[in-house]
């Protein structure tokens, strides 16, 4: 079994509207199990836009993404849904929960939606990454009855549900005080060094990337260091 | 894919939105209700109506017309071949009975298809009220086969009908003859037929069809008594009455019975021909009239949605960020639409039937139509069917557009938007 992850080979972007301006200038990386990246970089530069793609969510690129060594240009739309729903779990700078849905549920559904276990064991799942993250008795609450620092607990047991191969988080802790930066942050060393999880987190917190195995460094669309 | 997770998270945004879902769903019960009502009123009227007329309407009538001789003197002549319009020979007054009537009466009987036949006996009479003598009509019947083909005595509003048969010289009177005569049950009148002979009758029985210019001439006599009025022997008829098991051959039939017979025959539909049609246009009105208001529901169950899609981009983006595929957010969408639809739908087909029950309840009476005492009511249950079948089909179609385009949010634009 291959150690790579992810791989982005020569991955380009350009945007169209107002005018057409290259965002992403042939990006290539690889991404090995278990590792704790970080990618930083002023504001603009394009890690957001090469998250994205690397998430599957764009697919608009030019150039080859592979995750798991499997390429993903030619796939369906349901195809990439069941790459993000199974491979990949993501963290968004605002937590992004389902208001409609119980914490729990809201980490369930990625996990029901896989349909490979039953519900029952889904739940003991979920009350598992919970547990991890410290936060399993607010399991039964609504998500607006949490402090934003659980709310981003609560996202990042959801994005590890169904055991993902990598997690990405962009700008996860942006929104968090210094305190819930610094839970957040353990709980990703935990996750990489215990778990052996792989982890790209884009971040503006330089002391932050400082504590990861890797970061890559970006600057106009092109990576000047990895 | 499992059913129950959409099921569950149509669930969640439904109650999250649970008072504008409920008007949606109003709306569609509101209009399935209309729907119902409307259609089991007006059809229930409809066949009411039909009913005056058709019911008591044979479905092959035989008769003999009065017909100009063909033959006129002068086509006899040898230098008649150019124009000619001398007619002279008028027709003959015994014409009108039906000639060979009992071999016919019998011939019809043995027919597989004929349900039965009533002879009838048309005497043109007047009734002498003091020093006026009034136009009237007697019609001589066979009172029980008349009752058991045409409901004869749903329409004999006071008396009984089986009187005509067992009481000598008896008369059933029109209701308006009566008024207009003064005559009681029980009294005798007099009547002059037309060769001007003078006979007592005894009233048993009125009669009322609804239809006032009929209630005011005609009246019913015994075919024995009528045959006596014209002098005629007891195989004398003017017409015959056939009611058949299946209406729908009735022009068939009496297009063969002409032949054979050489006799006139008019089928039902011929003869009625404008019932079918105010029956059908009724029809159609209720049916443009409620698929009207189920289209006009559709559109708020659209509005109700899109607006929810809207309102759900966040969580459209997030159940597609964590792998829903655009299909199962289409799913979820649908679902909700047609949740709206089947719950509404059912409410609205239960207040419909409340409704038309409660209609049903209410007194009508009037004198045109003795055998009617509430408002008439059809509970066909194919009206409850297409009613669920529309809820359900409009509910699908207003929900199809929106849920198209939530399936096609783009998670990447709804997440950058923040
Ligand atoms: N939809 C779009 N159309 C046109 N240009 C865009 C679009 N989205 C992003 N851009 C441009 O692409 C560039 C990269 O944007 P991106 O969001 O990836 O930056 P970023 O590195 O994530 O910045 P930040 O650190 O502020 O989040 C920016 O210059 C931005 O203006
Ligand atoms: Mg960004």
């Amino acid at each position: 079994m291959s150690s790579i992850v992810l791989q982005a080979k020569e991955i380009s972007k350009f945007f169209h509207d107002p005018f057409d301006i290259q965002v992403l200038k042939k990006i290539s990386f690889v991404i090995e199990r278990g590792e704790f990246t970080s990618i930083i970089g002023k504001s603009g530069c394009g890690k957001s836009t090469l998250l994205y793609i690397l998430s599957t969510m764009d697919t608009d690129y030019e150039g080859d993404l592979l995750i798991d060594g499997q390429v993903m240009r030619g796939k369906k739309e349901s195809e990439l849904a069941r790459v993000r729903n199974g491979k990949i779990g993501f963290v968004f700078q605002f937590h992004y929960l389902l208001n409609e849905f119980s914490v729990l549920k809201n980490v369930m559904l990625p996990g029901l939606k896989l349909n490979q276990l039953s519900s029952a064991e889904v739940e003991h799942n979920a009350y598992e990454k919970l547990k991890i993250l410290g936060i399993q008795d607010e399991a039964l609450k609504m998500p607006n009855q949490l402090s934003g620092g659980q709310k981003q607990r609560v996202a990042i047991a959801r994005a590890l549900i169904n055991s993902p191969l990598i997690v990405m988080g962009d700008e996860p802790t942006g929104n968090l005080d210094k305190k819930n930066t610094e839970i957040v942050f353990e709980i990703f060393k935990e996750l990489a060094e215990e778990f052996g999880q792989s982890l790209l987190i884009v971040t503006h917190d330089n002391e932050f990337a400082e504590r990861t195995h890797r970061i890559i460094e970006m600057e106009d669309g092109m990576i000047i260091r990895s | 894919m499992r059913i129950g997770l959409i099921i569950s998270i149509s669930k969640a945004l439904l109650m999250a939105r649970w008072k504008q879902t409920l008007v949606a769903a109003v709306g569609v019960t509101f209009s399935i209700t209309m729907f119902i009502t409307l259609l089991s009123f007006m059809t229930g009227l409809n066949n009411l109506l039909d009913g005056l007329i058709l019911n008591r309407t044979p479905h092959v009538h035989i008769y003999e017309e009065m017909h100009p001789s063909e033959k006129q003197p002068i086509n006899y002549s040898a230098d008649g071949q150019g124009h000619n319009f001398i007619s002279s020979i008028k027709p003959k007054n015994e014409l009108l009975d039906i000639r060979n009537s009992t071999a016919i009466m019998k011939s019809l009987k043995d027919d597989s298809r004929v349900l039965g036949v009533s002879p009838k006996v048309n005497v043109q009479v007047f009734y002498n009220v003091g020093a006026v003598d009034l136009n009237g009509v007697l019609n001589g019947i066979d009172a029980v086969e008349e009752n058991r083909l045409f409901s004869f005595s749903e329409y004999v509003v006071e008396g009984n009908y089986q009187d005509l048969k067992n009481v000598p010289n008896s008369i059933i009177l029109g209701k308006g003859a009566a008024e207009q005569i003064l005559a009681n049950v029980g009294d005798n009148i007099q009547i002059t037929t037309s060769k001007g002979q003078r006979v007592q009758l005894k009233v048993v029985g009125y009669f009322q069809s609804g239809l006032q210019d009929i209630d005011k001439v005609q009246s019913y006599v015994s075919m024995a008594t009528a045959q006596k009025l014209l002098g005629e022997s007891n195989s004398y008829m003017t017409d015959i009455q056939v009611k058949l098991l299946d209406i729908n051959e009735a022009p068939e039939v009496a297009k063969e019975y002409r032949q054979i017979y050489d006799v006139e025959a008019v089928d039902i539909q011929t003869a009625n021909a404008q019932f079918e049609t105010g029956t059908a246009i009724r029809t159609l009105i209720s049916y443009a009239v409620g698929i009207t208001l189920l289209i006009v529901s559709g559109f708020g169950i659209y509005n109700i949605l899109n607006m929810m899609i809207y309102e759900k981009m966040d969580t459209i983006a997030i159940l597609k960020a964590t792998g829903f595929s655009g299909k199962d957010v289409k799913r979820v969408f649908i679902m909700i639409a047609l949740t709206i639809g089947i719950f509404g739908g059912l409410f609205g087909l239960f207040f419909g039937f409340l409704i038309s029950s409660g209609i049903d309840q209410i007194p009508f009476k009037t004198d045109a139509l003795p055998t009617i005492k509430t408002y008439p009511i059809n509970y066909d249950p194919r009206y409850y069917l297409i009613g669920g079948i529309f809820s359900v089909i409009t509910t699908y179609y207003a929900g199809y557009f929106p849920s198209r385009k939530a399936s096609k949010v783009d998670p990447v634009v709804i997440i950058r938007g923040k």
